[in-house]
């Protein structure tokens, strides 16, 4: 058995507003293991960002944590010291915010910024750093000399790689990078999503990585997690998973891809998912699905459950 | 000319003065591109092309927001900039747009039922309430809305998905021949994109609505469209029918793009590394003589880079502008 790194346990992660709060993250527990690539699936709303904040202890008033427990190798990160904390940040776990690539400082070189990353944890002297700065950009495929350039001078797809670079400077266990092929040309989509792989291999790190394109998540991760409204409806091995996805919502994603090697006709999914400041009760997924039982569905909230070898599912058809 | 093309574009060209940091002077947004959409049946044509390829500048050329530097646009025969007011009128009810963002095409402030009576009022397409309220609900009906899920609503109280099809609902309360769509359902998640696109397929064979589908997602293009256009830096790459363009590309760039689009299967991943460049320039003037393309092309030679390739027919209905195919 591999040993887990991250050990995510019934997390809650509301935002207050004047009417009621937004449950965007509403008891989600998963885990990690070392040197794996996890997925989180699922559309725009559900959740993903905010979970990704929580875990990091980032999320920002009017979000709030309600609850559970963030493990990492153990100890809670949402128990510890902001002191600790911030030694973990970048150091053990660094993170890729989502439109991250837009939020370089302008009036900085590449070398200042990736160099601020590094002098903030380690004491290092002026030679080595030139040179780990450098030796960064040339294993995100960039020539040396784009350490001297200034963000405006790159296109989106070298700043990606750059913010890519910052990430991996201290040879993090775990990075978490949100939607980080998100707006970028396909060519360079491709070549990001195999850094992230090259992460794992190089640096021997675990990766989760948030994407709404199930087709980005098709090519790299290992397991992936489908979140809807809120909540994980199912988890599992990505070739399973897409080959047999189980929850009714996990299937229609997957059927509603639209595939340049083959003509088949989409079905979309009737109606939008729900606000989430007053979920339905019972299945958030009740709505809109297909396979609803009423009187169960809409009453009781299926738990996350063990339904076959490695495949937890969320859905009283699996009972 | 007795088969007159609905829409015929001829060498069109639009430069913009730049100010970059990088380059100063000039881009040629779109360089030289011609092709055409027919009258006789309603067709489905994909541009894509990376952003930055000019895309969107073709359609708001076509919508005549901006003026061609040079070249033409025609419609039924018509140079758009030589029509007459009456006939600039007709054009503007029978090619209708609809934007990537539908968020930023309603007035916040305003319930959603506005976007859809305006229409009705200005090109007076009802002689009562009734007859108002009638097109309305045929209109919403027809792109899959029923009217009280939407209507008395505000723009912020819908999805995404809702509001873009309510500009679909407006553009087809118009009943027109052309809907120039640009990267429609980029915004939209997936399981409701899957709905607008299936609207749009409705739209072109039951009402006969042609539509020049703009967007940098091949995997759409090869589900709605019927022929497609592959742009680069402003000009045309390769054309031609959705099926063999895509399944059986020419191009040595459109190969690159096709091999680049993931696959939704985990048991069909990339087998093959790409390198992306080292460093790249951001400009796109650069480039003058030989092909756009000959900076980043696995195939190229010594001619690529002296002489531009022409969009040449190389079979019955496909052209590619590549030295390897002349
Ligand atoms: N500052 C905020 N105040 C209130 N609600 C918020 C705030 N930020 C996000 N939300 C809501 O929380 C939910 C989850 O959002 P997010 O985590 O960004 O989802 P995702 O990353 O999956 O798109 C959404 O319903 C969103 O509207
Ligand atoms: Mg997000």
């Amino acid at each position: 058995m591999p040993d887990t790194l991250l050990d995510v346990r019934n997390l809650i992660a509301y935002y207050m507003t004047p009417t009621a709060p937004v449950r965007a993250v509403d008891n989600v527990s998963f885990n990690v293991t070392e040197k794996e690539i996890l997925g989180i699936a699922g559309e725009s709303g559900c959740g993903k960002s905010t979970l990704a904040y929580s875990i990091l202890r980032l999320l920002k008033p009017p979000g709030y944590i309600r609850g559970g427990e963030v493990l990492f190798k153990g100890s809670d990160l949402l128990k510890i010291e902001e002191e600790e904390l911030r030694r973990i940040r970048w150091k053990h776990i660094s993170y890729i915010p989502q439109s991250s690539m837009n939020a370089l400082n302008p009036v900085m070189r590449i070398e200042e910024q990736i160099g601020d990353a590094i002098i903030n944890h380690e004491k290092i002297s002026k030679g080595e750093l030139r040179k780990r700065i450098e030796d960064l950009l040339v294993s995100v495929g960039l020539s040396p000399s784009v350490a001297h350039m200034y963000p405006h001078e790159l296109s989106g797809g070298m700043r990606q790689r750059v913010v890519i670079a910052m990430a991996m400077a201290l040879d993090p266990e775990l990075i978490i990078a949100d939607e980080p092929t998100t707006a970028l040309d396909v060519v360079v989509q491709r070549g990001i999503l195999q850094l992230l792989r090259d992460i794992r291999s190089k640096l021997k790190a675990s990766v989760i990585m948030i994407t709404h394109d199930m087709a980005a998540q098709a090519q790299i991760v290992d397991r992936l997690a489908i979140m809807y409204a809120g909540k994980i409806v199912e988890i599992g091995d990505a070739n399973d998973l897409f080959n047999d996805p189980l929850h009714p919502y996990s299937r229609a994603l997957i059927s509603a891809i639209p595939s340049i090697s083959e003509k088949k006709k989409l079905k979309g999914v009737p109606g939008f998912p729900p606000d989430l400041r007053s979920p339905p009760p019972g299945c958030r997924f009740y709505p809109r699905c297909p396979h609803r039982i009423p009187g169960k569905c809409n009453v009781d909230e299926p738990r996350l459950i063990e339904v076959k070898n490695d495949r937890l599912v969320a859905c009283h058809l699996y009972r | 000319m007795e088969n007159e093309n609905l829409i015929e574009v001829n060498h069109l060209t639009k430069v913009f003065a730049s100010r970059g940091v990088m380059s100063k002077g000039q881009i040629k947004a779109v360089d030289d591109v011609s092709f055409s959409m027919p009258q006789e049946k309603p067709t489905i044509l994909t541009l894509a092309g990376e952003s930055g390829s000019g895309k969107t500048t073709i359609a708001r050329l076509i919508l005549g927001f901006i003026k061609p530097t040079s070249g033409k646009i025609l419609y039924q025969g018509r140079d758009i900039w030589k029509m007459t007011k009456d006939e600039w009128v007709r054009y503007r009810k029978e090619v209708q747009a609809v934007f990537q963002d539908p968020y930023g095409a309603f007035n916040p402030l305003h319930k959603v039922d506005r976007v859809l009576t305006i229409p009705i009022r200005k090109f007076k397409l009802a002689n009562s309430e009734e007859e108002a309220t009638d097109l309305i609900s045929e209109a919403l009906g027809v792109v899959g809305l029923k009217t009280d899920e939407v209507l008395g609503k505000y723009p912020h109280q819908l999805s995404g998905g809702q509001r873009q099809r309510i500009m679909l609902a407006r553009a087809f309360l118009l009943k027109p021949k052309l809907i120039v769509a640009d990267e429609p359902v980029s915004m939209i998640d997936a399981s409701l994109r899957a709905s607008i696109l299936n609207v749009m397929l409705d739209l072109k064979s039951k009402f006969s609505i042609s539509f020049l589908y703009i967007t940098h997602d091949l995997s759409t293009a090869r589900y709605v469209s019927d022929n497609i256009i592959v742009m680069y830096l402003g000009s045309i790459m390769e054309m031609g029918p959705v099926d063999k363009v895509l399944v059986k590309p020419l191009h040595p760039y459109v190969k690159l793009l096709i091999d680049s689009v993931p696959v939704p299967d985990p048991e069909r991943r990339w087998k093959n590394r790409i390198e992306l460049p080292r460093i790249e320039i951001t400009s796109q003037s650069l480039q003058t003589r030989g092909c756009k393309f000959y900076p980043r092309c696995s195939q190229r030679m010594e001619k690529c880079s002296k002489e531009r390739p022409d969009l040449a027919n190389v079979e019955e209905d496909r052209w590619v502008a590549c030295h390897l195919y002349q």
